[in-house]
């Protein structure tokens, strides 16, 4: 816009993460956090009951229910859906949104509505999620929307209340952080592995205090599926926030989605999107640059994402890791994981393969592994579970054949749904348990008490589930 | 939430890195509606050892948390800090915070206390010697004294934030003062952005 251009001239160069937050600051003062205006709240059943009970105690409406969406995800089944939920306490949760959502005015996506999904996956899907804007949720994964060039961070519960009552949240700045990722990926390397393999190296607090803006080529030949792969995992490596500059891949996934701009708007909107793009010469506090032609699948060994391998390695020795605190960690989760230092990581035997969750449920994600398993069965004893990241992309999938290429394979098809990636609804691991997941977190018990997570891609995960180990499209060909 | 001025008492080392607060309160225990009673959930799976630390008779009673790196860290559930606060603790020690952690801490009342890693070692080493090592922070000083660990030194805790635990601040309050500007800048965002509605 000739507006904005106009008050660029002389200005320092600013990156696209300050160009945001410059363009949101309702109050600035000195000694005072910046007071930011909130274009989007998400919300689901599990981090806003006590929220909506701090508006009722203090008599405050919600601000902006036009700028709040509401949907049930975190503790919902992924089966039998016309079925009462068997946990009671669950069952409260769900019925405690849907109540809050009615009295306060909130649009609410429940369980069974065509439009329901997890809350990350259901955002870019409506158009919701768009270039430039701030958007918060109850929900850390909420990095995932700074693929779209929006700076989106998770929030508590306080501050959930906070912006369901003012539609502004206090913040203190973030400094900048560039991950510059050049080259063309090998083949068989996904968005998955590249951001595995960065939270290896920077650490599971490489990003704390930072939004990082994920940049160079690789990134650019990345669909919006596998930019949002990357962003949603910035948070395992401790950002603030994560984003990628919108470009005419960002405005062609977005142009006709339910909520994105139409007609004069649309071009209005593309006029701003297109200005904020990091400027030339702008500086980063922090810099870090990745080869993606020397990566490959990467597969977590560990109990927190840092803790990664390539798929050719073995599992690391704690006494070759030079930090004693890490090393004692990695101690620790060796025998949390029932791995003994110097297995191959192909020679370790798999339970369950889940694909699913706000990092790898997209339709991308589930035509990748689709390919790999079709005409093919999963491994004698395993089980295997596909879980739509929402009812769209579950529909679109069955519209594609690919449930049947899943369920043919012997995997199950399910509802949409957090589901294995943190079992709180009734999926979940046994103790020892081992998975393949295409989730975000190894955390111990993440999956469920005594479960034993590694995180992969969607097309290990399936190559995983027919090998019966840990295995590549390219092992079972 | 409650004034914060000045918390002393006996601490719990806790001494490993980058504890995710899937550990400090398992997900089993988020389906509650409730903003109260999660001490019991406070590491609970790490309680089914009766050799946790936090089993141990000679730390009961304590007030402060001291912990290793990256305290905090993954999920966003603010009950992470209830379950602190309810278990008994009023601040946590370590080098380092998750962000959004960090945040939660200074909205719910739970002190975040950063020290040099070479503090916090001490301060590790000397209440596994001795249980009874008292361990003093005055928020508006920005200071932790431990005398029997030979530890004295400051903490960064912002101006703004310091003010808000001393008065025990409600933040919404605090941002509706500034109602006026909400509704400017309300007048001027472009009609294209979405709503839900």
């Amino acid at each position: 816009m000739e507006r904005l251009a106009s008050q660029n001239v002389g200005r320092q160069p600013q990156t696209l993460a300050d160009k945001v937050w410059a363009s949101h600051v309702v109050h600035r003062a000195e000694g005072e956090p910046d007071l930011l205006y909130i274009d989007l709240h998400l919300v689901h059943e599990v981090t806003s009951p006590q929220a909506f009970d701090g508006l009722r105690l203090a008599g405050r409406p919600v601000r902006r229910p036009d700028l709040t969406v509401a949907t049930m995800d975190h503790n919902t089944p992924t089966i039998g859906l016309d079925l009462p939920l068997a946990d009671p306490v669950s069952a409260k949760q769900i019925e405690t949104l849907a109540a809050n959502c009615a009295e306060f005015g909130v649009t609410l996506y429940p369980m069974g509505h065509a439009n329901q999904g997890i809350v990350h996956v259901i955002g870019p899907e409506q158009g919701l999620t768009q270039p430039g804007m701030t958007i918060v949720c109850g929900d850390s994964h909420t990095s995932t929307h700074g693929a779209f060039g929006a700076l989106a961070f998770g929030i508590g519960t306080s501050e959930v209340e906070h912006v369901l009552a003012t539609q502004t949240l206090p913040q203190g700045r973030a400094a900048n952080m560039a991950v510059t990722i050049d080259g063309d990926l090998p083949a068989g390397v996904t968005a998955k592995d590249v951001i595995l393999a960065l939270i290896g190296r920077i650490g599971t607090g490489g990003g704390v205090g930072h939004v990082i803006e994920y940049r160079g080529s690789t990134i650019r030949s990345l669909s919006m599926e596998g930019r949002m792969t990357i962003c949603n995992m910035s948070i395992e490596a401790g950002a603030r926030a994560g984003m990628v500059a919108p470009d005419d891949k960002t405005f062609a996934w977005l142009e006709g989605r339910p909520r994105a701009p139409k007609g004069a708007d649309w071009d209005a909107a593309l006029d701003h999107w297109r200005g904020l793009a990091t400027d030339e010469g702008a500086v980063f506090d922090k810099e870090v640059t990745v080869d993606a032609t020397t990566l490959r699948p990467h597969v977590s060994w560990g109990t927190n994402p840092s803790q990664v391998v390539a798929i050719d390695d073995d599992v690391p020795d704690p006494d070759r890791i030079a930090d004693a605190g890490q090393a004692e960690s990695a101690r620790r989760a060796l025998t949390y994981m029932g791995l003994r230092a110097g297995t191959p990581m192909r020679d370790i035997p798999v339970d369950t393969v889940f694909i699913g969750s706000c990092t790898n449920s997209r339709i991308e994600d589930l035509r990748a592994a689709a390919a790999v398993v079709d005409g093919r069965h999963v491994s004698a004893g395993m089980r295997a579970m596909v879980v739509p990241g929402s009812m769209r992309v579950k529909a679109d999938a069955e519209a594609e054949g690919l449930d049947r290429i899943f369920t043919a394979a012997g995997f199950e098809w399910r509802a949409a749904g957090c589901s294995m990636c943190l079992g709180m609804n009734p999926d979940q691991l046994a103790p020892q348990e081992r998975c393949a997941s295409t989730s975000n977190r190894n955390f111990e018990g993440r999956q469920g008490r005594g479960g034993r997570t590694h995180l992969v891609s969607p097309a290990v995960a399936a190559a995983t589930a027919v090998a019966g180990h840990f295995a590549t499209p390219e092992d079972i060909r | 939430m409650e004034p914060v001025r000045t918390i002393a008492g006996t601490a719990v080392p806790l001494r490993r890195a980058d504890v995710d607060t899937d550990q400090i309160i398992p997900s089993e225990w988020l389906k509650r509606v409730e903003r109260t009673g999660f001490g019991q959930g406070l590491f609970a799976e790490w309680r089914a050892d009766p050799d946790f630390v936090l089993n141990q008779p000679r730390h009961r009673g304590a007030t402060v948390l001291v912990t290793g790196p990256n305290f905090g860290t993954g999920s966003s559930r603010e009950h992470a800090v209830w379950a602190l606060q309810d278990y008994g603790f009023s601040a946590v020690v370590s080098p380092s915070f998750a962000d959004i952690f960090r945040t939660n801490c200074t909205k719910a009342g739970l002190l975040p206390v950063q020290v040099d890693a070479g503090v916090a070692e001490a301060l590790l080493a000397a209440i596994e010697a001795d249980p009874a090592v008292v361990v003093t922070i005055d928020v508006e000083a920005r200071t932790l004294l431990a005398a029997a660990a030979g530890v004295s030194t400051t903490f960064p805790l912002d101006d703004f934030t310091r003010w808000r635990f001393l008065e025990g601040l409600d933040d919404i309050g605090l941002s509706l003062r500034n109602e006026a500007e909400i509704v400017a800048y309300e007048a001027v965002r472009p009609a294209w952005m979405p709503t839900a509605s």
